[in-house]
């Protein structure tokens, strides 16, 4: 594949223009990818030369890492219902979600049709034999269920400076309720009848690496 | 990109099994000085419009992005789950560089911004699949006077 003019970037996928929150670089990256507009002949790859910095004003490795500002104490209910365990932590980090979405002035959340306490109560539905939905529709709106939640416990999270992507990922799916229901959910569905809700479990659902971590 | 040597080991071997479309010819125009060209954003990163519908998955449509869009205004429906999110939850510029390209048909660093950019899906699907919607982005950028895409693969 040869476009006319292709800048290679260092940055982890998901951010092509290096950092958030850091316009200064991502002006430089913009501007490097502007520049291959001049060049008299092509095809041109050419190489940014730089990593994106870490966090503005952080550096997670000089205070020791970081850690979600939330703890999760036991919840009062009981351990094998994860629905009722998501509701919870989800009652524990809404004022930090609520924080982040006033100081950014925005949320990516909202794909879904649902609540946050709906979509919790979705997902958990599906852990349960026969699925309440099935095919592509079904598979769908499940998805778009658990990226909401997703995306609110990250907000959430990242609430706190010094949260880098991997931080907040290993805790999502290492450390909550709503990872293992994740996880169990990929469990369930992958063993179940429905061809899409399968894709789903195999596909789209738990991310390489961390599904990796679990073996 | 990432470098390889960076990722997971599970996420480096899938992107290397992965195949590599060859193609007969290699497209090359030239054009005016960067600070007269009308630019658009073409993505795969799967941004949206609040309230627009989501990306099924397995899909070559597009979203249209109005040029007078604000980070606020979007949310990523994206299905792929192997890759980070977060810095486009704290920055939508960090994928969709909106506010930059703002500050630089501003400046006069280029010339103007479309009145639409677009957004793809990139997930699941061989490229060749996206050619037909493709064309239709191609015409439509046509037809706003579009000199310049910036391609935002994700």
């Amino acid at each position: 594949m040869r476009p006319p003019r292709a800048l290679w970037v260092p940055f982890p996928l998901g951010r092509p223009f290096g950092a958030p929150d850091n316009p200064d670089f991502q002006r430089r990256v913009l501007l490097a990818t502007l520049q291959l507009l001049t060049a008299d002949s092509g095809p041109v790859l050419a190489d940014f030369p730089d990593d994106a910095p870490g966090d503005a004003g952080v550096d997670a490795a000089a205070d020791g890492g970081w850690a979600c500002p939330v703890s999760f104490p036991a919840p009062p209910v009981d351990p094998a219902d994860l629905g009722a365990a998501v509701a919870a932590e989800i009652g524990r980090l809404a004022p930090w979600y609520e924080a982040a979405r006033c100081a950014r002035g925005r949320t990516t959340v909202g794909v879904s049709a649902f609540s946050i306490e709906a979509a919790t109560a979705h997902a958990a539905r599906f852990l349960e034999a026969p699925p309440p939905e099935t095919g592509a529709e079904g598979a769908i709106r499940l998805k778009r269920a658990l990226e909401d939640l997703k995306a609110f416990y990250s907000e959430a999270a990242a609430a706190q400076p010094g949260a880098r992507g991997d931080d907040v990922a290993d805790w999502l799916w290492r450390e909550t309720a709503l990872g293992r229901l994740m996880a169990r959910l990929g469990q369930v569905l992958a063993a179940g009848d429905d061809a899409e809700l399968r894709f789903l479990a195999e596909r789209s659902l738990v991310p390489r690496a961390q599904g990796a971590r679990r073996d | 990109m990432v470098r390889l040597s960076d990722l997971a080991e599970e996420d480096r071997d899938h992107l290397l099994a992965m195949p590599c479309p060859q193609f007969e010819d290699a497209p090359w125009v030239t054009g005016p000085p960067l600070s007269q060209r009308r630019l658009a954003v073409v993505t795969t990163s799967g941004v949206q419009l609040r309230g627009d519908a989501p990306f099924a998955i397995r899909t070559a449509e597009y979203r249209v992005i109005p040029g007078d869009a604000t980070a606020a205004d979007l949310i990523m429906s994206h299905t792929s789950v192997n890759f980070d999110r977060t810095g486009f939850q704290r920055d939508a510029n960090v994928v969709f560089p909106i506010d930059r390209l703002r500050e630089l048909a501003d400046e006069g660093v280029i010339g103007t911004l479309a009145d639409y950019h677009y957004a793809f899906n990139g997930a699941y699907m061989e490229p060749r699949a996206y050619a037909g919607t493709a064309r239709e982005v191609a015409a439509l950028l046509r037809g706003d006077a579009v000199d310049t895409v910036l391609l935002v693969p994700v």
